[in-house]
C-alpha cells in the first residue's frame, strides 16, 4: 500500500513538474516577434478555425492568450532589471514598432506681419553676431539685451537740441520713448498670436486721424454714443438724428431644426391673429347686397303703383275689373309690359 | 437654409390666403407628418422634416433645392408665388376658374384669359380675388387673379380679360432655368 502510494505520489509529483514546465514553456511553430519597449508580441502562427468553432471558442482564445502572454513575460524576464524604491523593475528598451500619430499633424503657423512683408519685398534673414564692439566703453557688448552696446537711455549727457523746449527732460523723454516702443512691440506680438489662432480681439476704438471721411465720422459718433456705462441705452438723439439699427451686428435666426411643434403652434397663432384682423363684414359685398335689395323694392313699388293706375281707368267701366288688377282685362290705354327683374 | 422670421411668415401667409383662404392650416398641420417652410437663397421651400434633416448634410453653396419651392422673396421683401406651388394650391383653392379647351393653349403660353375662353367660374368671386385656373377636365393649369366679379363676367363683352395670368404650367418649359 505504501509503495503504491509512494509511486502515486512520485507520479503525481512528476506530473506536477511537467505541468509547471508546460505552463512556462510554450511550443509554437513560428517564434513570436517581440517589442518589449511597447510590451508588444506578434504572433504570426496560423489559427485553426475549426478549433475555434468546435470546442467553445472562448476556451481556445483563452489558452491562446495565456500562451502568448507567457511568452511575452518570459521576454520581459530576459531584460536587465534595476531596483526602484525596493521594487525590482525591468528596464524596457526603446520601442521598435513605429506607431501612427495620436493627434493630427500641427498646421503651419500663419506668417506674422513682418514675415509677410519680408516675403513680399524679398528680404532675407541675415545672420548677425551677438557681440558688437562698443567704442565708448572699449569692449565687446551684446547687440541687444542687458548692458547692450549702444543704449541711449544710459547716456550721462544729452545735448538739448535747438528746437526743443529748454524745460523738457530729455532723459525722461528717451525713457518714455523706449517704454512706448516696448509696449508697441508687445502689442504687435499679441496681435500676431491672435491672428494665428483666429481669436477675435475687441476693437480698441478709433485711431486718431487727421482728415476723417463722412463714414469715419459717423462711426466715431456711434462709438462715442455707445461708450457710456449703459452702453448707449439712455443716450438721446440729437435733433434730426436718426437711430441707426444693425450697425454691424449679425441677425439672429431661429435654429434650423428647432422644436417643430412650437413652430407649428406659432404659425397657427399667427393665422388666428390674421383672421381676427380681417373684417367679418365684407363692406363691398354688404353694399352690393343692400343695393340689390333696394332695386328689388323699388321695382316692386313701381309694379304696385302701375297696377293701381290700371284699376282707376276701369272704374268708369265694369265693376268686375276691380279685382282684376294688374294689366288684365281690356283697357283703353296701351298696356305697358310688366317690369321684370334684371337677370343677375 | 433657415426658418422664416415672423414678418416673412406673415407676408407669405397673406399671399397664400389670397388663393386658399383659411386652408393654410391644412398645410401647416398635416396628419401624415410634420412639414415645414424653410428659406434658402431667398426662396421658400416646403418639405417634410425627414427631408430637412437629410438636407442639413449638404453645404449651403452646393444645395440647390429642397422639397417644393413655393416662391421667393424679392429684394424689397415682397413674396412672389411660383408655379411649383400649384400642387399645394389646387386641392385647397377657394375660387376656381375653368377654361374652355380652345383657349387653354393661349393661357399656357402666358396670356390672360378672356371672356370668350371662360368656361365656368365659382359663384361669388370678388374682383382681384386669387383664383386657380383649371381646364374643363379639372386639370389645374395655373393660377391668376380675377379681373371681374362673377356677376360682371356675365355682363361684359367677350373680348375683355376676366382672369389675369400669374403662373401656368407652361412655365416649366419656358423658364426652366430659373425654376428651382
Amino acid at each position: 500500500m505504501a509503495s503504491c502510494s509512494i509511486e502515486d505520489v512520485l507520479a503525481k509529483a512528476e506530473r506536477d513538474e511537467a505541468e509547471k514546465l508546460r505552463s512556462i514553456t510554450v511550443n509554437k511553430e513560428l517564434d513570436l516577434e517581440f517589442d518589449p519597449g511597447n510590451l508588444l508580441a506578434f504572433d504570426k502562427n496560423r489559427i485553426d478555425t475549426r478549433e475555434f468553432k468546435d470546442s467553445k471558442g472562448e476556451d481556445f482564445l483563452r489558452s491562446l492568450a495565456r500562451d502568448n502572454t507567457q511568452l511575452l513575460i518570459n521576454e520581459i524576464w530576459k531584460l536587465p532589471t534595476e531596483k526602484v524604491e525596493e521594487v525590482i523593475v525591468a528596464k524596457l528598451p526603446d520601442p521598435t514598432t513605429p506607431l501612427p500619430r495620436e493627434k493630427p499633424a500641427p498646421k503651419p503657423k500663419p506668417p506674422t506681419k513682418w514675415e509677410q512683408f519680408a516675403k513680399l519685398k524679398g528680404i532675407q534673414k541675415k545672420k548677425k553676431n551677438n557681440m558688437v564692439w562698443d567704442e565708448v566703453h572699449k569692449e565687446w557688448k551684446r547687440r541687444w539685451g542687458y548692458k547692450r552696446a549702444n543704449d541711449d537711455t544710459k547716456e550721462w549727457l544729452i545735448e538739448v537740441p535747438q528746437t526743443a523746449d529748454p524745460n523738457e527732460d530729455q532723459f525722461a523723454k528717451r525713457n518714455k520713448a523706449k517704454k512706448e516702443r516696448v509696449a508697441r512691440n508687445e502689442y504687435n506680438r499679441l496681435k500676431n498670436i491672435a491672428r494665428a489662432q483666429k481669436i477675435k480681439v475687441p476693437g480698441t476704438g478709433l485711431a486718431p486721424t487727421a482728415q476723417q471721411s463722412k463714414s469715419e465720422l459717423a462711426q466715431a459718433v456711434s462709438i462715442a454714443k455707445k461708450s457710456t456705462a449703459s452702453v448707449g441705452k439712455f443716450q438721446e438723439n440729437l435733433p434730426k438724428e436718426k437711430t441707426p439699427r444693425n450697425t454691424g451686428k449679425k441677425r439672429k435666426f431661429q435654429p434650423l431644426i428647432g422644436d417643430f411643434s412650437s413652430e407649428k403652434q406659432k404659425q397657427l397663432d399667427l393665422l388666428k391673429i390674421m383672421d381676427s384682423k380681417k373684417p367679418r363684414l365684407d363692406i363691398t359685398k354688404a353694399v352690393n347686397k343692400q343695393m340689390r335689395e333696394e332695386d328689388k323694392e323699388s321695382s316692386q313699388k313701381s309694379k304696385k303703383s302701375f297696377g293701381k293706375k290700371g284699376r282707376k281707368g276701369n272704374m268708369s267701366g265694369k265693376g268686375k275689373g276691380k279685382a282684376g288688377g294688374k294689366g288684365k282685362g281690356p283697357k283703353g290705354k296701351g298696356r305697358k309690359p310688366q317690369m321684370k327683374q334684371g337677370k343677375r | 437654409m433657415r426658418p422664416l422670421t415672423d414678418e416673412e411668415t406673415k407676408t407669405m401667409f397673406e399671399k397664400l390666403s389670397k388663393y386658399i383662404g383659411e386652408n393654410i392650416k391644412l398645410l401647416i398641420d398635416r396628419p401624415d407628418g410634420t412639414y415645414c417652410f424653410r428659406l434658402h437663397n431667398d426662396r421658400v421651400y416646403y418639405m417634410s422634416e425627414k427631408i430637412l434633416k437629410l438636407a442639413t448634410n449638404i453645404s449651403r453653396d452646393k444645395l440647390v433645392s429642397v422639397g417644393t419651392c413655393f416662391g421667393k422673396f424679392t429684394k424689397t421683401l415682397k413674396f412672389r408665388l411660383h408655379i411649383t406651388a400649384l400642387d399645394f394650391l389646387a386641392p385647397y383653392a377657394k375660387f376656381k376658374v375653368w377654361v374652355k379647351p380652345g383657349s387653354e393653349q393661349s393661357f399656357l403660353y402666358g396670356n390672360h384669359v378672356m371672356k370668350s375662353g371662360l368656361g365656368r367660374i365659382t359663384e361669388n368671386t370678388s374682383q382681384y380675388q386669387g383664383v386657380v385656373v383649371y381646364s374643363m377636365s379639372d386639370v389645374p393649369l395655373g393660377f391668376g387673379v380675377a379681373a371681374k366679379t362673377t356677376q360682371e363676367c356675365r355682363k361684359v363683352d367677350p373680348m375683355s380679360i376676366v382672369v389675369f395670368h400669374q403662373a401656368d404650367i407652361g412655365e416649366y418649359i419656358r423658364s426652366e432655368d430659373t425654376l428651382t
